[in-house]
């Protein structure tokens, strides 16, 4: 019977000759192989010093944005939050007060911003969630740390530098 | 013997026995490095520059770990087994001669710890000592992986000491000694009376055999079986913590030391060089550069050991049996009958 694909193929198998049998060829190949290796240049990326290259919508640390004249965007609605798949993200909202229109581009802001980058699987589902483009996921790699307190990030750490820093 | 002789034999001890050490700490290093370079890695670099103080920071890490001993292992022996395991592998390095002789002052001072006339033998006799400390760790482990650890050590250096043995035979016959002195004496320089004076050239199968069986004596890949990881968790020191498992690893890189400073010593001129007797330099300098050359030797031997290690996989068991039994030890027959004849006949 013909075969479906037609694709088999018949392997012949010689029995070695003397010189196979003693592998001394093949570990002179081998080691010709390893040797060829040996004057490579490594592929490591040496981490902390040098760095990949990331593509353009890599998703690293998140970063919370300010607005052109430097009021933080952030209005505590809540909706990364509920985003979150992972839950990462809480907040404590506070009402702005009076003085303070040059901090907080809105009336309400979050006086607590708190992100757990242990529980954060950087999805990228909040910067998708809030509607005023305040958080950003266009950070650096999250750095290691010894303790898990550690990892919170709080509004110190993920708040944009001031314009005029 | 004069106190100065004894002096400086004793410093010469010392050195020698310094250097192997030094050298088995930096054999961790370079086989990591080797290693790293192989695979297109590279490797330790964060201890010092290029990662240089690495074995420092291995051997106190070794030190400062906890000393376990399990309950149902034979704490003598258990302790016992990696002491025996460096001694011998230590002691091997006393009758190579390092270099001719050295002359400063009225002192001559001759390169090497002991010229006894039966060094090859004496060498023999620790290589097969050195499975004891091996067999003797993995039987008092009182553990199923251990064990058989040991037994594939003890099976497999018994086994191809015996072609080591014959491989040894058809060089006495071409050299007529069993001095190593003797012997490097007689590999002077490189070339004379129309043929290389370096042993390996007048024996090429005989050192093919020899180094194989060095690797398998040395416990290096291929024939890495007595501690091979993916069977047997670590072979004989898999119950072995702390600075007595590093007493293994070293023991195990003195060995490739030794082993190297054997093959250089026997086949390839020992600490003869190409022309040395050419460049008109005194005695002292061509000594010194003979040590040089030496080392060098060795180092490229030490090279060969981890290359290997990182182009075959393991045998199997009964392949490696198979090699011994069945291929090595005839060929080293053969290689008997054939060198016995072309020295009958044709000298």
């Amino acid at each position: 019977m013909e075969s479906l694909s037609n694709k088999r193929k018949l392997i012949e198998s010689k029995p070695l000759n003397f010189w196979e049998r003693t592998y001394l060829p093949s570990i002179m190949q081998g080691l010709a192989i390893t040797m060829r290796h040996f004057f490579r240049k490594p592929v490591t990326i040496s981490y902390p010093e040098e760095q990949r290259e990331f593509s353009e919508n890599f998703r690293g640390m998140h970063s919370l944005k300010r607005d052109e004249d430097g009021r933080e965007r952030c209005t505590a609605c809540g909706l990364c939050a509920l985003s979150c798949p992972a839950e990462a993200i809480t907040m404590i909202a506070a009402e702005r007060q009076k003085g303070e229109e040059n901090l907080y581009r809105e009336e309400k802001y979050a006086a607590v911003y708190e992100i757990n980058m242990l529980r954060c699987i950087f999805c990228g589902l909040c910067e998708e969630a809030c509607p005023k483009e305040a958080i950003y996921l266009d950070g650096p790699i999250v750095q290691s740390e010894f303790l898990r307190k550690d990892f919170i990030y709080g509004k110190d750490k993920l708040v944009e530098a001031p314009l005029n820093e | 013997m004069a106190t100065s002789d004894i002096v400086i034999k004793f410093v010469l001890i010392v050195i020698i026995f310094a250097i192997s050490l030094v050298i088995a700490m930096y054999s961790t290093y370079a086989e990591r490095k080797i290693a790293a370079f192989f695979q297109d890695r590279i490797g330790p670099n964060r201890a010092g520059p290029f990662g240089i103080l690495q074995p420092l920071a291995d051997g106190a890490k070794m030190f400062l770990k906890e000393e376990i001993i399990p309950t149902n292992a034979s704490a003598f022996l258990f302790i016992a087994g990696p002491c025996l395991a460096i001694m011998t592998a230590c002691i091997g390095s006393a009758v190579i001669p390092w270099g001719q002789k050295l002359t400063i002052g009225t002192h001559v001072i001759d390169l090497q710890v002991t010229d006894i006339n039966v060094g090859i033998l004496y060498i023999f006799g620790v290589v097969s000592l050195g499975v004891y400390g091996v067999m003797i760790g993995g039987w008092a482990s009182n553990n199923k992986y251990s064990l058989l650890g040991a037994i594939r050590a003890a099976s497999q250096n018994i086994s191809y000491e015996i072609s080591m043995g014959l491989s040894i035979i058809a060089l006495l016959l071409v050299t007529g000694t069993l001095s190593l002195r003797e012997i490097a004496e007689q590999q002077r320089g490189f070339w004379s009376h129309g043929w290389f004076t370096w042993n390996v050239f007048k024996q090429p199968l005989g050192f093919l055999l020899f180094i194989v069986c060095a690797f398998a004596e040395t416990n290096r890949t291929p024939f890495d079986l007595p501690e091979c990881e993916t069977e047997l968790v670590g072979g004989y020191h898999t119950e072995y913590s702390s600075m007595k498992m590093g007493f293994y690893l070293f023991a195990e890189y003195i060995n490739m030391f030794v082993s190297g400073a054997v093959m250089a010593t026997l086949y390839f001129g020992g600490y003869n060089f190409p022309f040395m007797h050419h460049l008109g330099l005194s005695e002292n300098w061509v000594t010194i550069l003979g040590v040089i050359a030496l080392f060098t030797k060795i180092f490229l031997f030490i090279f060969f050991f981890m290359w290997v290690r990182w182009t075959v996989p393991r045998f199997r068991y009964d392949q490696l049996m198979d090699l011994g039994w069945k291929a090595l030890i005839p060929l080293a027959i053969a290689n008997i009958v054939i060198t016995g004849i072309v020295i009958t006949f044709f000298k």
